[in-house]
């Protein structure tokens, strides 16, 4: 997936020269997971600038190099130092529109490393698309798979709003595939039936798809798989017609549970297509609590057996 | 018209230069407190070189090293009074182990354990804070409870040279200034965050300088030079106590390792540099001055690296030897009662655990 971010910048810098990326050790380091390297000695520093280290600067920036004419492609170096961001992200990033009639747009996309297993340190391991997705006028893009992350990305920049890229850090390199060297995107706001079911609908999306996909090897039933991609604005009409067809519906997240991305999932569920369920919707998430450090990570993320036990659960109900 | 309304100059404070020689005016301390200072940066070297090792061979997990930073590190674990308070980024082990942290408690902070963060109770030190820069403002609070309660306590905090790029640094510091609190400020300037050398994190010729703005004295020491920042320390801990107001401390020093073990400095920084400044490297320095002093012998060194290594070894032991938390552990401290649907989620994951057996673990 590292790769195939990679090359999304490069080809988006290379064909469009408003296209720049910001951060702390984007440049000359090529970004602590190297998700930029290469990018400085390509495009200078001009393009791929190394930042002081200061969050609000870099997104606050962002939004006036946005306004400038500049298609920024900012970074946090993970997902605890992202937070910084929120009051330029949410007070304007995310209403500048709004706010000017019209006139003004963010046209930015902020991209972060973000979950947890890859036994970091505190504030290395976190999940909070919520916060993001929770913010009108904000778009949140969340890849599980090397294809989709790059021509995701790709829509990211071209999009004419603020998008929050989440990167599934622990499948950073975990997951390889073949992915196009050609051009191609991937649409925001569209859902990806991973695997065709007729018993149950299990919706995931990031890190966790690739717990889910490995869940459906363990249980019997024909389970339908649904990788959101966007949180914000969500594909809620791909979900509602599996589940009128399935009748059931686990989801799926590493983030707590309290009110998070599953909460959403499973209140459209229920307006949508409370006739067609034979089952309450289940959430399958993290605890409301801190995610621990590495020797008890494996309790707190939810793993493939956690997952079938609860798709059973839900089956015989 | 146009007058000039301010002029300003930053003091730089070396006292013992980089071959043991005394440039400046020597802090009235004891031989025997100066022996002590050099054991707590060997101790602090030798704590640093196990942990690099244990990291290594994947026995502990990320971590950051102080090696270059120890006269930084220690010089302020000896200026400040028991009553004090410490309030840490992550490059400050030698500080802490010098305060009474449990170097076997630290390694298990790195080694993925956060039992490793509790604070002995007689310690007066905050936690560890990863997220750069926000553990100032923490300090000026504490600070300013203690100027409320007229109790005579300096809080000291520690950050890097890119932390002060952050508002979290600027408004803490005018907080400070603002209202004159008690709170010691210092900075090590290592010369890098991460691949960033120091010229390009701030136009300023000086960190030290951007005190001035807030009101207070701000000073560049030789952070290579224990003699140097204990006499900083000391002298700016003692203002703050007489209700005198903070001090900025640049300690101007260098991180002769890799940011954390997850970085490889080879790809931004030239060797050469790091060469340079193995020179300056503050446990020499101190030593050579020892020697002239005949304070040091070739015996005393050998018996103190035995004594250090066997208590390193031996909080290495402890540290290997704890057993694993139970699952409340990840529930225990959320809140000072655990609520009803928390308490929920416990139970489900207890059941959880013994339905699919040993499900603990596949992910981490
Ligand atoms: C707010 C925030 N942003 C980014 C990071 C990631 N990070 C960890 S340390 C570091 C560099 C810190 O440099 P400096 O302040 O000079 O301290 P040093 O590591 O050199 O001791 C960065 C960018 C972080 N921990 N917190
Ligand atoms: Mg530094």
């Amino acid at each position: 997936m590292v790769e195939a971010l990679n090359i999304a910048l490069k080809q988006e810098m290379a064909k469009d020269s408003s296209v720049i990326v910001l951060g702390e050790d984007v440049g000359k380091d090529g970004g602590v997971f190297r998700v930029t390297d290469g990018l400085w000695e390509k495009f200078g520093g001009e393009r791929v600038i190394d930042t002081p280290l200061a969050e609000s600067a870099i997104i606050g920036a962002s939004i006036g190099l946005a306004l400038g004419g500049m298609k920024p492609v900012c970074e946090a170096q993970f997902d605890g130092f992202s937070l910084p961001m929120l009051d330029q992200l949410i007070s304007h990033a995310s209403r500048i529109r709004w706010r000017s009639r019209g006139r003004f747009a963010a046209h930015l996309v902020l991209r972060f490393p973000y979950g947890g297993g890859i036994r970091a340190l505190e504030h290395h391991s976190d999940s909070p698309e919520a916060y993001y997705a929770h913010t009108p006028g904000l778009k949140v893009v969340i890849p599980s798979s090397p294809y989709d992350a790059k021509g995701l990305l790709v829509s990211a920049i071209r999009d004419p709003d603020p998008v929050v890229f989440m990167e599934p850090k622990r499948v950073y390199r975990a997951i390889r595939e073949d992915v196009p060297e050609t051009e191609y995107t991937v649409p925001i706001g569209k859902a990806n039936v991973v695997q065709e079911g007729s018993d149950i609908t299990l919706v995931s999306w990031g890190a966790m798809v690739r717990e889910c996909k490995e869940a459906l090897a363990l249980t019997p039933y024909s389970v339908e798989l649904i990788d959101l991609r966007t949180i914000s604005p969500m594909d809620t009409k791909t979900v509602i017609e599996s589940v009128k067809k399935t009748g059931r519906a686990v989801v799926v997240q590493e983030a707590p549970r309290n009110c998070s991305v599953s909460a959403e999932v499973a209140a459209t569920i229920q307006k949508e297509a409370f006739l067609s369920l034979k089952a309450p919707v289940k959430r399958v998430t993290g605890f409301d609590t801190v995610i621990p450090f590495a020797r008890m990570e494996g309790f707190y993320i939810a793993d493939e057996k956690r997952i079938a036990k609860e798709i059973e659960k839900v089956m015989k109900f | 018209m146009r007058k000039t309304l301010g002029k300003f100059s930053v003091d730089y404070l070396q006292i013992l230069d980089e071959h043991g020689v005394v440039t400046g005016v020597m802090p009235k301390i004891t031989n025997e407190r100066i022996r002590e200072m050099y054991e707590q940066m060997v101790r602090a070297r030798v704590f640093d070189e196990t942990a690099l090792k244990l990291q290594r061979e994947g026995r502990i997990g990320t971590y950051a090293s102080i090696r270059g930073q120890e006269a930084s590190n220690i010089g302020t674990a000896f200026a400040m009074d028991k009553e004090d308070w410490l309030f840490p980024s992550f490059r400050e082990d030698g500080t802490m182990i010098a305060r009474g942290f449990p170097m076997s408690a630290l390694l298990q902070y790195w080694g993925w354990d956060e039992r490793g963060m509790a604070v002995p109770q007689d310690v007066n030190i905050f936690t560890i804070a990863v997220p750069v820069s926000t553990q100032i403002a923490h300090a000026v609070g504490y600070a300013w409870a203690m100027k409320l309660q007229k109790k005579k306590v300096a809080s000291v905090v520690y950050f890097g040279d890119g932390a002060t790029s952050k508002g979290d640094f600027h408004e803490g510091l005018n907080f400070a200034g603002t209202f004159a609190l008690p709170v010691v400020f210092i900075c090590q300037n290592n010369q890098w965050s991460i691949s960033m050398p120091r010229s390009k994190q701030s136009a300023s010729e000086t960190l030290a300088q951007k005190a001035i703005a807030y009101g207070f004295e701000g000073i560049q020491v030789d952070g290579n030079d224990i003699f140097a920042v204990y006499t900083a320390v000391r002298d700016a801990v003692k203002k703050a106590k007489e209700g005198r107001g903070p001090t900025l401390i640049e300690c101007f020093t260098y991180r002769m390792s890799d940011h954390t073990t997850s970085d490889d400095a080879k790809k931004y920084r030239d060797a050469a540099e790091v060469v340079e400044w193995e020179k300056k490297d503050p446990i020499t320095r101190l030593r050579f001055y020892m020697k002239q002093k005949k304070m040091w012998t070739e015996t005393y060194e050998r018996e103190l690296l035995e004594r250090v290594r066997k208590e390193v070894d031996e909080a290495v032991r402890t540290y290997e030897s704890t057993p694993p938390a139970d699952i409340e552990d990840i529930f225990r401290y959320t809140y000072a009662e655990m609520p009803p649907a928390l308490r929920e989620q416990l139970e489900y994951l207890k059941r959880s655990v013994d339905e699919t057996k040993n499900m603990g673990g596949t992910n981490g």
